[in-house]
């Protein structure tokens, strides 16, 4: 169990790195309590990976330090750092049955056979893997594996962190669902610090107390999944996060309001900025979207039926708007015009909210 | 992958089909026609039936021909399996001096194969070749034109000099496609060296050695050029092995019967032998 | 780490020593050679090089045994391709027989093959040219260019073809655009070992040839036997053989590593 901090960690895969675009993580620093369930969410190549790696031991960082619980690990080797991965393709020893890959972690370390076998049936049981154990590793499916991955992980008491690696890749999807709910409730029945890797919006938002959201090697925003959803910190959130994402619109500001399409749009964040400029975006998600009898005027060009809303697509000026319009509610043809939510829309200059 | 039932298919395997044919057929038939003929001067030929057969199988000549093979064969895999591994298992598996090292240690295989004999045989001599004086310097006696062992010696250590690159490079191969992450894990679980090894890597290389085995188990049951080259199948017979000893047969002696009789038989030994390696190869390969 | 990169190092000082020799001996005239054991030319003379590449007898060696391995590699990759297509892509009747079958031909013991072979293309007339090696040489190069190429194609997905047939491509154009690219290295691989296989047998090369097709190989043997022991010749002629071999590893070096899988590991 531990508290983890990184401290002024940047990290670079070349020798002498020189622009910026060499660092594949330009510098960050984050502050984890212990025991919480952590995700790290962007898209492929946004450096999530190695950062997960350097906090594993398996990479070290080019600057900067990581510590455990105040001791400085930054130069300690993963076995010394008490880590456990799952990576993303199920990683077992195929030679081995079930019950010796688990015990393998707890084999090298010298502990004792009536230890290790207590630990093992206790974790297998834990993993609904105790009918497996006699069984060759080899012959288990995808999602079988993946939990002796984890098992060996979980098996060792001395565990600070477990870290995932996008752990659900080759899992079938239905399993998938399963799976997710097996961790979360893992999670909470052992309370140890989780790190959770992945490009999946949901996988993350679904796992975690806290997402850390990347792109590019840098932080864009840390928070609980309903602080991500309804107040991104930069437009990059907001249209990663969701599905559809948010709507960004380019728009003036002037009087503490946004301007788009010539009408005067109250916003949450507007106060924060005084006087008149140019070059803002506008930011809302299509839930907090309405049609209303005054507002930005619109032509509504499509409807996608899923279900229990719909999602409409209206153009403004050859800017498009996205909409979720609950099932029974009519959708006027031809134009219209909307309403933003005021305390739900934001203004963003250059990417990030404006404060 | 699920492959489209296509009868048409045979047009593209046609060409091949035949030239292969053209090249494995004929000859055969031509084979096993002379193998159950006796042959008296020019045109005139006797049914003999399986006589040629039983002669070739009760030779002696036969058995030490094959009884030298096996051995040559099982000393020489022996060594190189296990060598080629160690080497590839050394090598690192990334960095600038991959290519250079896998480039040096391909040299040997592209060598035609009488020129590794003389090589060998020019290194080898006793009075002028670096190997051949070298040992006799250091008060060994060695003369592998007049000493089977010596000669033996020669043979297996130019074989190891000529082949175990093949090794090397296959189990190379199969080293560097395991993903990284099965190290890594390793070494979060707190595996040594040898366990790494073990639980691994062999595993992992189980279907690359595979073929390293049958490609030198079949390649040296069939060595020829440069063991004739080097001692010519001496001294005396010391160094004959089935090959030399069919060629002599044949082309030398032009005993028809008898060397058609004995490819046949050499060719089954070796068929059979590599059928139960194709076996073992195709049944890791599903799984 | 560094008593590890030892083991690599060591062995390959062991490969070069021999083909130092060689070179070593090429450079020597055959007084200093018979006269005992130097470590370099101590009188360096570059006369065996010369005789070679003045003497037609011994340079046409070079030159036959490059037209057989070059006819010999382009044919056989050319007529594995589509047997290795239609392995990998349809079934058909007997297609694993002729699998195996195709297969037993590579561990078909050569010498077995000497004396039918001379008689088999003497029949045909081809005999003592460049031909007949080639095309002996095909019994064992096919299989093997097959077998490696279905595995590189294996490794292809069916979608590829089916989204250029969608796509409106013919099958030639699909095939030669789309398809060979794809598995370029495949090619690669299957073409270095049949000139690798090729260039280096001696025994059928020698027995189908006399005069006019003698690969230098061949004229190597024979000069051995007959003209005494004229071993710094020998020795240089030994000494370029090494060339063809050294340039073609030298192109394929990327490859080596990955081809050596041949496809399916």
């Amino acid at each position: 169990m531990a508290n983890i901090v990184l401290r002024d960690l940047r990290h670079s895969y070349m020798p002498e790195p020189k622009s910026d675009a060499d660092w594949a993580l330009k510098r960050l620093a984050l502050d984890w309590a212990d025991g919480g369930a952590y995700a790290l969410l962007g898209p492929s190549g946004c450096g999530k990976t190695t950062l997960l790696n350097l906090i594993s031991g398996l990479l070290t960082p080019t600057e900067g330090q990581i510590l455990f619980d105040g001791v400085d690990v930054t130069k300690a080797s993963p076995e010394a750092r008490n880590i456990a991965q799952v990576f993303q393709f199920p990683v077992i020893y195929d030679t081995m049955t079930v019950y010796d890959n688990l015990a393998f972690p707890l084999r090298n370390r010298r502990v004792g056979e009536r230890e290790v076998d207590e630990r093992v049936r206790e974790v297998a049981t834990m993993l609904e893997l105790d009918s497996m154990l006699k069984h060759r590793a080899a012959g288990l499916t995808a999602d079988g594996k993946q939990k002796i991955s984890l098992g060996r992980g979980l098996v060792r008491s001395d565990v600070n962190v477990i870290m995932f690696d996008e752990p659900l890749t080759v899992i079938d999807p239905h399993l998938k669902w399963v799976l997710r709910s097996k961790l979360k409730e893992l999670h909470q029945r052992i309370r140890r610090t989780m790190i959770y890797v992945t490009h999946d919006q949901t996988e993350a938002l679904t796992f975690a107390n806290q997402v850390v959201v990347m792109k590019d090697g840098e932080i864009v925003q840390i928070g609980t999944p309903v602080e991500l959803f309804e107040r991104p910190a930069h437009t990059f959130v907001g249209h990663f996060i969701g599905s559809p994402g948010m709507n960004v619109l380019p728009c003036d500001v002037r009087g503490g309001r946004a301007i788009f399409a010539g009408e005067a749009i109250e916003t949450a964040n507007g106060a924060a900025h005084d006087g008149e400029g140019k070059g803002f975006e506008l930011g809302v998600r299509p839930e907090f979207v309405s049609f209303a009898s005054a507002g930005v005027p619109v032509d509504v060009v499509k409807v996608l039926d899923v279900g229990r809303y719909r999602i409409v697509e209206a153009t403004h000026g050859g800017h498009t708007i996205k909409m979720l319009v609950p099932e029974d509610e009519s959708i006027p043809q031809g134009s219209a015009r909307l309403r933003f939510a005021p305390e739900r829309t934001r203004i963003y200059k250059n990417g990030w909210v404006v404060a | 992958m699920g492959k489209i039932v296509n009868q048409k298919a045979w047009l593209f395997v046609l060409p091949v089909v035949a030239l292969v044919a053209f090249n494995a057929i004929i000859p055969l038939m031509t084979v096993v026609n002379y193998s159950v003929q006796e042959s008296f001067g020019e045109n005139e030929f006797f049914w003999s039936g399986v006589r040629w057969f039983e002669d070739v199988l009760h030779s002696e000549r036969f058995h030490f021909s094959l009884l030298r093979q096996c051995l040559f064969t099982g000393i020489i895999l022996a060594i190189e399996i296990p060598l080629g591994l160690a080497i590839a298992l050394a090598m690192p598996r990334k960095g600038p001096w991959v290519s250079v090292c896998l480039v040096l240690m391909a040299l040997p295989l592209l060598i035609p194969w009488n020129v590794v004999g003389a090589m060998w045989n020019i290194l080898a001599l006793p009075d002028i070749g670096l190997l051949g004086r070298g040992l006799n310097a250091i008060g060994l006696e060695y003369n592998y034109t007049r000493q089977p062992f010596a000669a033996w010696f020669t043979i297996i250590l130019m074989d190891v000099w000529h082949w175990t690159s093949l090794v090397v490079l296959l189990s190379y191969a199969g080293l560097v496609s395991i993903p990284e992450a099965y190290y890594q894990a390793a070494k979060i679980d707190g595996a040594r060296q040898w366990a790494v090894f073990r639980y691994i890597q062999l595993p992992k290389l189980k279907y690359v050695l595979t073929i390293a085995i049958l490609l030198r188990f079949m390649d040296s049951f069939m060595v020829y050029t440069e063991v004739v080259v080097l001692t010519g199948g001496g001294p005396g017979n010391a160094t004959t092995f089935l090959s030399i000893d069919l060629v002599k047969t044949a082309l030398g002696q032009f005993d028809l019967g008898p060397a058609a009789a004995m490819s046949l038989i050499y060719f089954l030994i070796v068929l059979l032998l590599s059928w139960l390696f194709y076996t073992l190869m195709m049944r890791n390969e599903s799984r | 780490m560094r008593a590890r990169s030892l083991v690599p190092a060591v062995y390959i000082v062991f490969l070069l020593l021999p083909i130092y020799w060689l070179l070593n001996m090429s450079f020597k005239t055959t007084n200093e050679i018979l006269g005992g054991l130097t470590l370099w030319p101590h009188n360096f003379t570059l006369d065996n090089y010369r005789i070679i590449f003045t003497d037609p007898t011994w340079y046409n060696g070079y030159i036959a045994s490059i037209e057989y391995v070059v006819i010999n590699t382009v044919l056989s990759v050319a007529v594995a391709l589509p047997a290795a297509y239609a392995f990998s892509r349809y079934r058909f009747l007997g297609d694993k027989h002729l699998f195996f079958w195709l297969l037993t031909n590579r561990m078909a013991p050569p010498a077995v093959f000497a004396l039918p072979f001379y008689q088999l293309y003497s029949a045909v007339g081809l005999f003592d040219t460049p031909w007949a090696v080639a095309l002996s040489h095909t019994l064992f190069n096919i299989p093997l260019a097959v077998w490696i190429l279905e595995g590189f194609m294996s490794g292809v997905p069916k979608e590829l073809d089916e989204t250029a047939y969608v796509d409106g491509y013919s099958f030639p154009r699909f095939f030669f655009r789309i398809f060979m690219p794809t598995i370029a290295a495949g090619i690669g691989v299957a073409c270095f070992f049949c000139f690798m296989f090729s260039w280096v047998e001696l025994l059928l090369a020698k027995t189908l040839t006399a005069v006019a097709a003698k690969p230098i190989a061949a004229l190597m043997t024979k000069t051995a036997s007959t003209s005494g022991y004229q071993l710094g010749l020998l020795a240089a002629a030994g000494s370029l053989t090494l060339i063809p071999g050294a340039v073609v590893i030298y192109f394929v070096r990327n490859y080596i590593a990955k081809g050596f899988a041949l496809g399916r590991v």
